[in-house]
């Protein structure tokens, strides 16, 4: 592949640099752009060449960046979870911080906005059809009050998407992301040795790995067909197998009634991979059809589910004869 | 080494269920899956199998289900097939279910649609996913329908399973989703006329403030909990194809087309029969 001149590369803003998804996207993006990395949670250690911002999206010092560097394109990964800080802090770092972040954009006429959602947004119900498409409803805010901020940055991003066509946002809605370093709710639940289930429900899920989901989003980028796409792979499989495919035990917990499990999470403060507000989750399916992103940009997952499991099943054993 | 025992016994029990009939039937059945069996419903290979193997030999021994016109079940390809409803129980589904998986011109999995509370039952939401069951909402019939899959749809819903032995074989209101689904995917209706099931469970009376007070669409005061041996007759019609049309009132008319043409196949079943039980 014929590499651009130092001058006329692209210069791109990653988001959430210290995740595990964004060191992806930033080692495949490195080299054929300039890449500067962002992040709010620590000062990122980078490969020489590469700019890196320790730096809170809604506070002042993220315009300094813009000002500094001519800026093509945003790849925004970093999202604040649930579990790291309270609701406040983390409505104003996600909600606040998608809007401070599409001002920017505009003022410095940014090119190109890549927005990382999530399969959420969509919300757990019984009444889900399966195979959701991008126009479904976003219902997360109906169940639960934490998922709100992810349900506002989606809006957000879509009155940007359509009133602004300059900043070609694409918005990408992928299924429940795995892999090494992955440091999500799913993730740290599957790396448990006991995992909580919840007694008579079992729901359809879908995994990705993260090596699969970087490859999409870079994709996204270089291809910019700006619109809001589900991704996920074409395969399926119960919570319950997941659970036991990854090497877990089954920690069975009480369905009914329905208040009982969210109780059980906040009593024993399992936020971190059980959190209360996510129960939902584990008893009814959100089932993505991810067909127009595998159509429109010829994406196809290159791992299985099996090799995504199988590296939670490996950690276990490791552990195991460490002891 | 206890456990070894139970094994077993389960072991010998899924054998006699899971005969080899069945599994080569259900081998044949063009359904695609993912790498652990499932489809994005929940439907499941392997949990199919053993509740064919159980409800085939209800189909043959205790309903004694005596079926014609199992060729005009297209072999392949999306289809809607259409029947009246009744028995309080939905066990005309599931003898039509295995009518279509165990159909000698080309098995098909036959998805029914289940009642929109079932998904909020421990075990038994997962469990009806599992045997191909879906809850009828017609994002999900547009998604399967797109996927090539056969689907049963009773368009009485309630109306038909749940009314009372005095009013059997007359066809209640039809609701029109199934029509349009039909017209909007271009999907043959092959219509079944299903005789027998309203004598599996007579209801007298309906108790409906009981139901109403626990949440049930329906609760029959019936001679019998267990649904009563009576013999089964399936006569299905030659495929019917509509194209779109321009507004409710011809969609209306379409659908009073599908119900003359069942009870023409319900009067033949009526007519072949011979005795109740």
């Amino acid at each position: 592949m014929a590499t651009p001149k130092q001058s006329s590369k692209k210069t791109v803003l990653i988001t959430g640099a210290a995740g595990s998804l964004a060191k992806r996207v930033i080692a495949r993006l490195q080299g054929r752009y300039n890449v500067i990395a962002v992040d709010f949670r620590r000062k990122v250690e980078t490969d020489a060449g590469i700019p890196s911002y320790l730096v809170e999206l809604h506070k002042r010092g993220f315009e300094d960046i813009f000002a500094e560097h001519k800026i093509d394109a945003v790849i925004h990964i970093g999202r604040m979870f649930a579990h790291e800080k309270d609701r406040m802090q983390r409505y104003n770092a996600n909600v606040l911080g998608s809007k401070r972040l599409l001002d920017l954009a505009r003022k410095y006429k940014v090119g190109q906005v890549i927005i990382h959602s999530t399969y959420m947004v969509y919300g757990a119900s019984a009444y889900n059809p399966a195979l959701l498409d991008e126009e479904a409803p976003l219902k997360a805010g109906e169940v639960t009050q934490d998922l709100v901020d992810s349900v506002e940055v989606e809006s957000l991003a879509n009155i940007y998407l359509w009133k602004h066509p300059e900043l070609n946002i694409t918005i990408l809605r992928p299924c429940n992301v795995l892999g090494p370093g992955v440091r999500n709710t799913m993730s740290i639940l599957l790396a448990r040795p006991l995992v909580p289930v919840l007694v008579g429900f079992s729901p359809m899920m879908q995994f990705l790995h993260v090596e699969d989901m970087a490859e999409a989003m870079v994709l996204a980028f270089e291809k910019n067909k700006p619109g809001i796409y589900n991704v996920a792979p074409d395969d399926y499989v119960p919570y319950q197998q997941a659970v036991t495919e990854c090497g877990c035990r089954k920690l069975p917990i009480p369905s009914i009634p329905p208040m009982l499990p969210r109780t059980i999470s906040s009593a024993l403060n399992w936020n971190a991979f059980f959190p209360p507000y996510m129960v939902s989750y584990f008893k009814y399916p959100v089932i993505l059809d991810g067909k127009l992103f595998r159509e429109t940009f010829g994406w196809k997952p290159k791992r299985n589910l099996n090799d995504i499991f199988s590296y939670y099943r490996k950690q276990k054993l490791v552990a195991k004869a460490a002891k | 080494m206890l456990s070894f025992g139970k094994l077993d016994l389960k072991e010998k029990a899924l054998a006699h269920l899971v005969t080899p009939e069945i599994e080569h039937l259900v081998a044949s059945i063009p359904k695609p899956v993912g790498s652990f069996g499932y489809d994005p419903w929940g439907y499941n290979e392997e949990r199919f199998k053993v509740a064919l193997g159980a409800a085939k030999w209800l189909y043959d021994k205790y309903f004694r289900v005596t079926v014609h016109g199992l060729e005009n079940i297209p072999k392949s390809g999306r289809v809607l097939i259409i029947g009246n409803h009744s028995g309080q129980l939905p066990m005309d589904g599931v003898l039509v279910g295995v009518a279509a998986a165990t159909n000698p011109d080309g098995p098909r999995l036959a998805r029914a649609m289940i009642e929109r509370f079932f998904p909020t039952v421990p075990w038994l939401g997962n469990y009806l996913n599992a045997l191909g069951g879906v809850i009828g909402d017609p994002a999900n019939c547009s998604k399967m329908l797109e996927m090539e899959e056969a689907i049963i749809v009773f368009p009485e819903g309630v109306r038909g399973s749940g009314k009372l032995y005095k009013k059997r074989y007359q066809l209640q209101r039809f609701g029109n989703g199934f029509m349009h689904l039909a017209m909007n995917h271009k999907t043959p209706i092959v219509p079944v006329g299903i005789v027998g099931c309203e004598e599996t469970m007579p209801a007298l009376l309906n108790l409906a403030p009981v139901a109403k007070l626990l949440g049930l669409p329906y609760l029959p005061l019936v001679p019998s909990l267990m649904p009563l041996p009576a013999r089964v007759y399936l006569n299905f019609g030659k495929p019917m194809h509509f194209s779109s049309c321009a507004n409710e009132s011809e969609a209306m008319e379409r659908v009073e087309e599908v119900k003359a043409e069942l009870r023409l196949l319900i009067d033949q079943g009526l007519q072949e029969r011979t005795s109740l039980y």
